[in-house]
């Protein structure tokens, strides 16, 4: 069974006084996400990975399309009885401590009052807040914020879990945490669809990722089937400094160090590379295929441009706005 | 999103049908005897509190208070009179807002005079309203209208002639105010305004008629003088002589007259018994009081009876 | 009521105790105490009148000026910050959060207004050392006011529900101050003539009824409120107050949260 089905969402928002001007923040998007598997949702800032998300929340009414999530419609109680939901820089009432936030949330969500304080309590531990349970939220930070975050997201035993840019605000432990996090969410059968510009997290974490931008889906399938479409590469390492002519006229950068010299080139001109080593007699140390990264598919998708904005995050909006600007 | 659209449905029904009778439930909100509901026009009740309130637009507050002071007004009159309690305060927050709004002067004025069940019967009251308009309108002649006629209806005629002859030297005023300034002196004894006042008018006017009004009084104010003085005299003669003349003649021949005194109209005024001093020729003097022959009886004014 | 309105309007009343709301208590409490003893140095025979007068007028400005300022930020407010989208992801319905929060700030209001009602009787105890049958009607006078609070709680909501921070609140006190003049404006529209007649009569009443709901100054002098007026004014604003709730709803049950 699908946990998540989208069919040709579309959401063009008015803006403007009089509602005139129009943005098309979806154009007709359809992907489905397995029972089970942690699906990342993948594009630059604008790419339109918000306005999905807010549309599988109910918060945003498409202007087409439906989606199905376990099978039911978007506004049905029962349903989001069963997803839990983790909003981009999350910001709760910070009048309240963390406990008494995930009990409210808890309440609101239809938990067993018996079982309440046990669940708070677990989420708390999953997300290591423990010691800060009964803090008010206006002094947490915003690291803590985000686990906060998490733990209403879980508190309630969802089966798919809705996580909007999961690992910004954290630091490299936290993100290692979340990590983890979200492979145990995986490991006791939960359904993860989260949104990330951070490339190396999707890689690492999920079974399949959709790649999005300018509200127009670009790719989907799991992460090795996307990047076989791209040519991979070598790492060629010889000893000397020298650098045969052969190698020199292909323009490929080489790095020398110390006794070797290090050179990374497209497959395709391996055998070229290696035949020019081979006439200047110069001593081979390794011929290493690099990995093609999710990173390669996106330039190749979306062109450096795009790729500079993913990984370098929130500082630039989306190539479409910048165009538009100019 | 059909669970959206039944909330819509519902919630536009609910909205229908509560918004109907709220507006039914106000119809008899507004039906409810006012005693319960105009104590809220005094919500504020002190006229400096709520005017610092009013930021500034007094003017439009000043307006919505004399609209309530009428509806109270009416409101009251039409159950039969009652006690116009709250007349005073609208009255005076109305016209403390609002210092220029006249007619909160001249009919609020009538309003507090007049005596149950027409009015609330308060003078003093009416008095006060309408001298702080002359204040607040200095140069407003109505005002000073109004106020003498509230003296005159107390029978303060001293106090009338005042507020008329201070009205009668405004601006653009009506030459009535004058007249009225002399007649209310003369009702008040007090010749000296009245006589200044209608020889003004008398020289003043190009209208014939109120001059031949003017020289009338005048005539009469030189009777009045005249009959005064000369009773006071017939006093001091029967004090010497201790009987009463029958005649002026007796007096000169007494020395106490050099000759037999006349009237303005030349006619000789003469003694009856008992030392009463009057005029001979009484039909010649019209608004004669004093100096009236006992047995005076004023030519009758013509009547329409049914033989006519 | 529905469980999850009840943890709405709970946590509602809870972030207004939590963020000081309250305080306004000591600020009238002050003011009740000033008032108790300089007023029996400053006027003669008129204490009474003086307390009742100023305390109920206080309870009613102090709460008017909390229902509008909270009132608006109670949706506008979880939009800014977001904290709605984790609301909303629930099984919570969008009538249910607006139902919530209305008697949530409904509830704050009413606790508010029994410990200004306790303040206004210690001053007049204070001040009269005992209290007679017609000092009941300052519980009516206090009833309206809660009634006052109901209104225009309704209506902050509703300019919460689609307008920015910033109009509803002025929004929010021009209802307020011309639904003090709504009986006037009823009479003024009674007397025009024609299309205008209809349209200002229809304005007249649509705008709330807040003249019927000031009985201060009357109870103040010891006049009885009539049993009817209670009657009729409780129904008046529960009706009325469903319909601004309905169209708060309807607003926000369309509205994208961008």
């Amino acid at each position: 069974m699908n946990a998540i089905e989208i069919l040709g969402l579309e959401k063009i928002y008015n803006a403007g006084f009089w509602r005139k001007r129009s943005k098309r923040a979806l154009r007709p998007l359809t992907l489905a996400v397995d029972d089970g598997e942690i699906f990342g949702f993948l594009g630059p800032n604008g790419a339109g990975k918000t306005t999905t998300l807010k549309i599988l929340m109910g918060l945003v009414f498409p202007t087409a399309g439906t989606a199905r999530i376990l099978g039911m419609e978007l506004d049905d109680p029962r349903m989001k009885a069963q997803i839990g939901f983790l909003p981009e820089q999350p910001y709760f009432y910070d009048h309240l401590t963390a406990r008494e936030l995930l009990k409210y949330y808890g309440q609101l969500s239809g938990v067993d009052p018996k079982q309440l304080s046990r669940k708070v309590d677990a989420a708390l531990e999953q997300v290591k807040l423990s010691n800060s349970a009964n803090l008010q939220l206006r002094k947490f930070s915003k690291g803590m914020l985000q686990r906060a975050g998490i733990a209403q997201a879980i508190l309630h035993d969802p089966k798919v879990v809705f996580l909007d840019e999961p690992m910004s605000g954290l630091d490299p432990m936290g993100r290692r945490e979340v990590r983890n996090l979200i492979e145990d969410l995986k490991a006791n059968g939960k359904t993860v669809f989260f949104s990330t510009h951070i490339l190396s997290d999707a890689e690492a974490l999920c079974d399949r990722v959709a790649i999005i931008n300018q509200g127009e889906l670009r790719g989907i399938g799991a992460v090795p089937e996307l990047t076989a479409s791209v040519h991979g590469k070598v790492e060629i390492v010889w000893q000397g400094a020298a650098v045969p002519t052969g190698i020199r006229s292909m323009g490929a950068q080489c790095h020398s160090a110390g006794d070797t010299t290090r050179l990374i080139l497209p497959e395709e001109n391996q055998d070229t590379a290696l035949e020019a080593l081979r006439r200047e007699r110069l001593r081979l140390i390794s011929v290493v295929p690099v990995r093609t990264s999710l990173e390669d598919y996106f330039v190749a998708q979306l062109g450096t441009a795009a790729k500079s904005e993913v990984v370098s995050s929130e500082l630039v909006t989306d190539g479409h706005n910048r165009l538009s600007k100019q | 999103m059909i669970r959206s659209r039944k909330v819509t449905v519902v919630a536009s029904t609910v909205l229908v049908c509560s918004m109907v009778s709220a507006a039914l439930l106000l119809h008899k909100v507004d039906q409810e005897p006012p005693a319960a509901t105009l104590q809220q026009m005094l919500y504020i009740s002190s006229p400096k509190l709520l005017k610092r309130l009013s930021l500034g637009y007094e003017g439009l507050l000043a307006d919505i208070y004399w609209t309530r002071t009428v509806q109270y007004f009416g409101g009251t009159h039409r159950r039969g009179g009652g006690t116009y309690k709250l007349l005073w305060p609208l009255l005076n927050i109305t016209t403390q807002l609002d210092p220029h709004l006249i007619p909160a002067y001249e009919f609020g004025g009538t309003f507090l005079l007049a005596k149950p069940p027409e009015g609330a019967g308060d003078p003093a009251k009416a008095i006060e309203l309408v001298q702080y308009g002359t204040q607040m309108n200095p140069t407003d002649w109505h005002l000073f209208y109004d106020l003498a006629f509230i003296y005159y209806d107390l029978k303060d005629y001293r106090h009338a002639a005042q507020a008329f002859l201070r009205g009668s030297q405004l601006p653009h005023t009506h030459l009535f105010l004058k007249v009225m300034a002399a007649q209310m002196a003369q009702h008040g004894d007090d010749l000296e305004t009245a006589r200044m006042m209608w020889s003004e008018t008398y020289e003043t006017t190009h209208d014939k008629m109120i001059k031949a009004n003017a020289a009338a009084h005048l005539r009469v104010i030189q009777v009045d003088e005249d009959v005064s003085a000369l009773e006071k005299l017939v006093q001091t003669y029967r004090e010497r002589t201790g009987h009463f003349p029958k005649t002026f003649s007796e007096m000169v021949s007494s020395g106490f007259l050099r000759g037999i005194p006349l009237d303005p109209l030349r006619h000789p005024y003469r003694l009856e018994p008992g030392g009463k001093v009057v005029v001979t020729n009484p039909d010649a003097l019209p608004f004669l009081d004093k100096g009236l022959p006992s047995d005076y009886v004023p030519s009758p004014a013509p009547k329409l009876t049914p033989e006519n | 009521m529905n469980n999850r309105i009840l943890h709405i309007a709970t946590n509602t009343f809870r972030e207004a105790v939590r963020d000081r709301v309250l305080y306004n208590l000591i600020a009238f409490a002050l003011l009740m105490s000033a008032a108790a003893v300089l007023v029996g140095q400053i006027s003669i025979q008129i204490e009474k009148l003086v307390v009742i007068n100023l305390g109920l007028t206080a309870v009613s400005l102090f709460g008017i000026v909390i229902a509008i300022f909270i009132g608006i930020g109670l949706v506008s407010k979880e939009i800014d910050k977001r904290t709605l989208y984790t609301v909303l992801s629930r099984p919570v319905r969008r009538w249910e959060f607006i139902a919530g929060k209305f008697f949530g700030l409904a509830g704050t209001l009413v606790v508010n207004t029994i410990f200004m009602g306790i303040g206004v009787f210690a001053a007049l105890a204070y001040v009269s050392h005992h209290f007679e049958s017609s000092d009941f009607g300052i519980l009516v006078a206090l009833y309206f006011i809660i009634l006052q609070f109901v209104v225009i709680t309704a209506l902050a909501l509703l300019f919460s529900s689609f307008s920015t921070p910033i109009f509803a609140p002025i929004f929010a006190f021009w209802l307020f101050v011309i639904g003090n003049f709504a009986q006037d404006l009823r009479t003024f529209a009674a007397m025009a003539h024609g299309t205008t007649r209809v349209l200002a009569t229809a304005a007249a009443y649509l705008v709330p009824n807040f003249s019927a709901l000031n009985v201060i100054s009357q109870v103040a002098h010891g006049e009885p409120v009539p049993h009817r007026l209670i009657l009729l004014n409780t129904a008046y604003v529960l009706v009325y107050s469903a319909a601004v709730l309905s169209g708060a709803v309807m607003i926000f049950e369309r509205r994208n949260l961008k």
